[in-house]
């Protein structure tokens, strides 16, 4: 398979610089909140902006060079942009609008797709899911050596999102070309993409496997970003060399990771354990308050209790019959906790300032 | 329903100003039959300002069209130093007294106008000419189109460009096929706006034109010349001009009222309404 690359790409966004490099085999995820200038990343590779500097290229395939002067029109790189409202136009049917690109008929692809029955209707007259089809059908018709994905999944509703997140799974395993998708969910990301970078303010914060984010979140926002509980407390060093952070109610964790002073810890949701009677295993940390709420999501339920989210089956509820307000103990090992940020006081024993997220 | 003193005097006023646009143009009718009408047209008078109004208005239109659309494009799609007064230029025309448009056009390329002596070397006299009334007609009615035209196109879609240039498409198959369709409705009004402006222009054509029979003397120029001599024929020519104003008018209501319902009667036949 071929390699998309993007090295030192710059470009200024309204609040901050967009600044980064990336390499795309398979399937990338780039995830971040809204604003963090994953569009403005798709748009570069597809030659609809120019950034102030950086290479793209795939393979020996150069599209853009600020070194050479070299910049290819969007016309000229063979690309496929898959637009997050979709970008159908609403003039022509859909045979029509997946024709564009080639030329002549398409319908290989409209059968592929399981939209042939839609052939002559006009893009208003479909739904979300048909429309993403379509769109999908008209960016491989331009036969893309690289596939570009911008939030595919976001302008659906959830109960269409979920069959088509499976369609599209099957689709990107199927391509045999490099994919860069972006998203502001990382659930959509890890279910669609093998990699996944997450970009905040413009800038890369880390890139890794969903399973490597999730374990090792480099930094609190990563570790936020991923589902994780974050715990504000002050790190302690115990005389037998264990570290024990006091959270702010007075709550004291224990974590296997070694820091001092003010810390951010971050605890997944489906690390915690619920029960009635307090845990026989002293070596557990737990939180012992009462459930604030329930929100119940397929066969999972997560359930806020004092500071922390966590997530049970829908099965393990029904046992333990939870209902709000009533007090539970929520319990996690040590091993199950990671420090993701360490704040250094400043001179006047306040803390820094978080990274908005 | 018990009516408040508001809603009577609302009512009233409205009645009033209906009434009062309405008068004049019924007035016009109640002195001349259709049969009146059509004898008209055997007046040479009226007949040869009709020709000539109908080729200066189609060659004008023509000029706005070619010139005014390439630049409202631009001014949609591109921000660069001076663009407000570029918009601001365009709309000029507008607000300038047609007399005074008259006077500059003739102070610019009149015989001692500020290029009258270099299209005097190429052996061109614009003044008192046909091409004068067209350049008239086009100066006064361009902002009409202009303006709308720029409207049309700030009001597309930019990511429908965006997407069929990255099919493949180059910025004119681009424009033909993904951009002009979604302006076309604007575009038509504007045009249809601009046609009936220049129709009945008078005041700059007098001017930088004059009103000969046949050559420059347009359907309200020869309003004005028959006013004295044949009250009759004046009525016929505002008759033929109010019909053409209310065909242009009713034309374009019903164009863009099929292009809004046609759009609206797929989205609820289905169902669903755009989401777009």
């Amino acid at each position: 398979m071929a390699t998309l690359k993007l090295e030192r790409i710059r470009v200024p966004l309204r609040s901050y610089e967009l600044e980064l490099s990336l390499e795309v085999a398979s399937t990338v995820a780039l995830v971040g909140p809204s604003g963090a200038g994953k569009t403005t990343v798709l748009r570069a590779v597809a030659g609809l902006i120019s950034p102030d500097a950086g290479r793209i290229s795939i393979d020996d395939d150069v599209w853009f060079d600020t070194g050479t002067g070299r910049n290819l029109p969007p016309e000229q790189r063979q690309v496929g942009l898959v637009f997050q409202e979709y970008a159908l136009f609403p003039n022509m049917t859909v045979r029509q609008n997946v024709n564009y690109a080639r030329g002549r008929a398409a319908d290989d692809l409209l059968d592929r797709f399981g939209i042939a029955g839609l052939a002559s209707a006009k893009p208003a007259q479909l739904s979300g899911g048909e429309k993403q089809r379509v769109a999908l059908a008209r960016a491989l018709a331009r036969e893309p050596i690289v596939l570009l994905l911008d939030e595919p999944l976001s302008a659906l509703d959830s109960h269409t999102k979920a069959s088509v997140r499976a369609e599209l799974q099957d689709l990107l395993a199927a391509l045999e070309i490099p994919v860069l998708l972006v998203t502001h969910d990382f659930e959509d990301a890890a279910a669609l993409a093998d990699k996944v970078s997450v970009i905040v303010d413009g800038k890369i914060r880390q890139t890794g496997t969903p399973g490597n984010l999730v374990a090792a979140p480099a930094d609190d926002f990563v570790a936020s970003f991923t589902g994780a509980n974050l715990l504000d407390g002050y790190a302690e060093t115990t005389p037998n060399g264990h570290t024990r952070i006091r959270l702010s109610d007075g709550t004291l964790v224990a974590t296997a990771d070694r820091a001092h002073g003010q810390v951010t810890l971050a605890v997944y949701p489906w690390d915690i354990t619920l029960a009635a009677k307090p845990p026989n295993d002293s070596a557990l940390n737990t939180i012992h308050a009462p459930i604030r709420g329930v929100t119940e999501l397929g066969n999972r339920v997560r359930l806020s209790i004092g500071p922390i989210t966590a997530e049970i089956t829908a099965e393990s509820r029904e046992r333990l019959d939870l209902k709000t307000g009533q007090p539970v103990y929520a319990s996690f090992k040590a091993t199950g906790t990671r420090v993701v940020a360490e704040h250094p006081l400043d001179d006047d024993g306040h803390k820094h300032q978080r990274q908005p997220d | 329903m018990r009516q408040t003193p508001l809603a009577l005097v609302v009512t009233l006023a409205t009645v009033v100003t209906l009434a009062f646009l309405l008068l004049p143009i019924v007035a016009i009718f109640a002195h001349t039959s259709p049969r009146h009408l059509v004898d008209q047209f055997s007046n040479p008078v009226v007949r040869d300002a009709f020709v000539v109004s109908l080729k200066t208005s189609l060659l004008a239109q023509l000029l706005i069209v070619g010139f005014g659309t390439p630049t409202a494009l631009l001014l949609a799609m591109k921000r660069f130093p001076g663009h407000a007064l570029a918009v601001t230029l365009v709309e000029l025309p507008l607000v300038l007294p047609p007399a005074v448009a008259g006077i500059a056009l003739l102070a610019a390329f009149g015989r001692l106008g500020l290029l009258g002596s270099s299209l005097g070397a190429l052996g061109i006299s614009l003044p008192f000419t046909q091409s004068a009334v067209t350049i008239a007609v086009a100066y006064v009615a361009s902002p009409l189109y202009i303006r709308q035209a720029i409207a049309a196109f700030e009001a597309t879609d930019p990511n429908l460009a965006a997407a069929s240039r990255t099919l493949g498409a180059g910025p004119v198959k681009t424009f033909a096929r993904v951009v002009l369709p979604q302006a076309r409705a604007g575009l038509i009004a504007g045009l249809a706006l601009s046609f009936a402006r220049g129709l009945g222009e008078f005041g700059a054509t007098i001017m930088f034109a004059g009103s000969l029979q046949k050559v420059t003397q347009t359907l309200p120029l020869a309003i004005y010349a028959e006013f004295d001599q044949n009250f009759d024929a004046t009525l016929a020519i505002s008759g033929v001009l109010i019909l053409f104003s209310v065909a242009l008018l009713v034309a374009l209501h019903l164009g863009l009222t099929w292009q809004r319902s046609s759009s609206n009667a797929s989205a609820s036949l289905f169902g669903l309404t755009s989401s777009s």
